[in-house]
């Protein structure tokens, strides 16, 4: 190729490049690294100035309990969240995918529904559905003699709470990866080791979850990773309460940023920028865990 | 015993064979209802009058059906304006990360040039940054570009978030088509653009499907940045962050809520239902890279 040709192809390239270098570049890479700025500057709303003052914003971070009251609230949601999803979306993925069960395709739609209905709207509906006093489920737990329970109200309950509907509402993701999973061990292989005279605690314990072991790593960080993104559902279900109970950092953020009479923009970038260094933790990990599961994968061939 | 007998006593014992199978297929389909129970109680609470939706409990089907529900929800609360604005929201959104996407995607799978690794290791850096971190610089670099306020700015803004998935769905695609194909183009007289439009793009299609469902429902249930950049322009609301306001504004018209509701999930789970395979291929592709 002429050297008029590369050069023309390059600057094609870098045509095809822009609409997602600019736009990426303005509204993710920019504001990862201008966070790091803004976390050292006291600056009071959008409209007024930022005054430089070193770390003292970490420092008040770092020294507000509620700061460590949000970071427990989202370690401890991931705690409750992370083998729920993982482990109860393997069992109904096993069952989902023999070829003899019946209705399959209609019971993996009804399983997935949740996923793909807006979970702003979702938190809405479910504190009407939960309200101590004329939700039906209260309603209806009245009618059997009990008294109403403030699942959402009741600092003991709310996190509980919030975190089973969470799990509702993403089973059908986890669950979906399951599904690939298993759909990667050839059916022949059970139907050899079943004509060997192997039985199903048999059928599962030596192929499916030899099979499945590098998946499992994979599938429990990507599972993880998205716990933190949680504010939708938290916010619009407590709102963080009752009293910070269910207070995840993103919610923290939020409430210093824009939900202050007067913002303090420093200090919820201070925030962000140690919540963005645990996601990016944890997301070293998922490497370091694909890595992982890859190597695990090619000893088996 | 005739070949008749033969064949019967064959179904019926195939019958009795698949019997365990069907009891089991018959529970899950109880637990599926109870699953989309929150649904279905939304339907239903949608049709029934306010005082019913009190007294009324775990009851589905409405005495009697209150159609005005919707009429209230619609211009009253304003989800009649709050629908369009998602609607043109997530149709933009969705056509300029599909192109990006693909351009990108295209370009890093086919060629090396300097920075290509660089580029590909930044993306995945970035596959996970959450809204909540973000969120600050964005708002003020919106504001400096006076882009917030306005539904133009919420759809640069939504189209700017990361999606490095898609991008990696286009990558993986583009890498495995041969290179003959592509020669055989040049030869042909195409040039780059010509290569990539009228062979490259129609050839990933499935990918493009996926790209672009996957986006259409991110987008149509995306919350923290539509709730910031709407703060002080109500008119411009999408359905999430309308449904928040609803209750602020309202709270006491419950059943126009849940109409208000089914307005806005009405969509996602009728394009859910036709898209399905795309959707899954979509989220199960995560695993598979």
């Amino acid at each position: 190729m002429t050297s008029r040709s590369v050069r023309f192809r390059t600057t094609w390239i870098w045509i095809f490049l822009v609409p997602t270098v600019v736009l990426y570049g303005v509204y993710t890479i920019y504001p990862i690294i201008a966070s790091y700025w803004y976390s050292l500057v006291e600056w009071n709303g959008f409209d007024s100035g930022q005054k430089f003052v070193g770390l003292s914003n970490y420092r008040a971070v770092f020294a507000d309990p509620l700061f460590w009251n949000s970071f427990k609230v989202t370690l401890f949601f991931m705690l409750l969240v992370v083998p729920a999803r993982v482990l109860l979306t393997l069992l109904l993925a096993m069952v989902l995918n023999s070829p003899k069960l019946p209705l399959i395709g209609l019971l993996r739609s009804a399983f997935f529904i949740p996923v793909v209905t807006t979970t702003a709207i979702i938190g809405v509906v479910m504190r009407f559905i939960l309200d101590p006093a004329s939700g039906p489920i209260s309603t209806a737990l009245m009618k059997l003699g009990f008294g109403g329970v403030d699942f959402l109200g009741d600092q003991h309950l709310a996190l509980p709470t919030a975190a089973v509907l969470y799990v509702w509402k993403f089973f059908g993701v986890t669950m979906i990866y399951w599904l690939a999973a298993l759909q990667t061990i050839p059916y022949e292989l059970y139907e050899a080791a079943r004509i060997d005279g192997a039985g199903t605690g048999q059928l599962f314990r030596h192929i499916t979850l030899p099979m499945l072991k590098p998946f499992l790593i994979i599938i429990t960080v990507l599972t993880v990773e998205e716990t933190f993104h949680n504010f939708d559902l938290m916010y619009t279900l407590t709102g963080g309460g009752p009293y910070f109970h269910t207070e995840i950092i993103e919610i923290y953020i939020y409430r210093w940023a824009f939900a202050a009479s007067i913002p303090q923009l420093g200090h919820a970038s201070a925030a962000a920028v140690i919540f963005g260094l645990l996601v990016a933790v944890v997301g070293a990990l998922q490497l370091w865990g694909v890595y992982a599961g890859r190597r695990l994968r090619g000893d088996q061939r | 015993m005739t070949a008749q007998a033969v064949v019967r006593t064959d179904r019926r014992r195939r019958l009795l064979h698949r019997a365990p199978w069907w009891i089991a297929a018959l529970f899950l389909v109880g637990i599926a209802v109870l699953w989309i129970f929150p649904f279905l109680w939304m339907l239903s609470a949608s049709l029934k009058d306010n005082m019913e939706m009190f007294t009324g409990g775990l009851k589905l089907w409405p005495s009697t059906f209150v159609w005005d529900n919707y009429s209230r929800a619609w211009n009253d609360a304003h989800f009649g304006r709050y629908l369009i604005n998602t609607v043109v929201t997530t149709l933009v959104t969705v056509v300029i990360v599909t192109i990006r996407c693909a351009t990108a995607g295209y370009v890093l799978a086919r060629y090396r040039f300097r920075g290509s690794k660089l580029f590909l290791g930044v993306l995945i850096a970035t596959l996970f940054v959450p809204t909540g971190y973000t969120i600050i610089p964005v708002v003020k670099i919106s504001m400096q570009l006076h882009l917030i306020d306005s539904l133009g700015g919420m759809i640069l803004a939504l189209s700017g978030g990361a999606y490095v998935s898609a991008i990696l769905l286009y990558y993986g695609y583009f890498r495995q088509i041969p290179r003959e194909l592509e020669e055989a183009a040049v030869v042909d007289g195409a040039g780059f653009v010509r290569t990539f439009f009228s062979v490259m793009l129609p050839l990933a299609m499935p990918v493009t499907a996926t790209v672009a469902v996957l986006t259409f429902i991110t987008t149509w249930n995306a919350f923290f940045l539509p709730l910031v950049f709407t703060f002080s322009r109500p008119d411009l609301r999408t359905v999430s962050v309308g449904m928040q306001a609803f209750v602020g504004e309202t709270a006491t018209d419950w059943s126009g809520m849940a109409a208000a509701g089914v307005i806005s999930i009405v969509p996602v789970v009728v394009l859910f239902i036709f898209l399905q395979r795309y959707f899954v291929e979509g989220i199960s592709g995560a695993v598979k890279s």
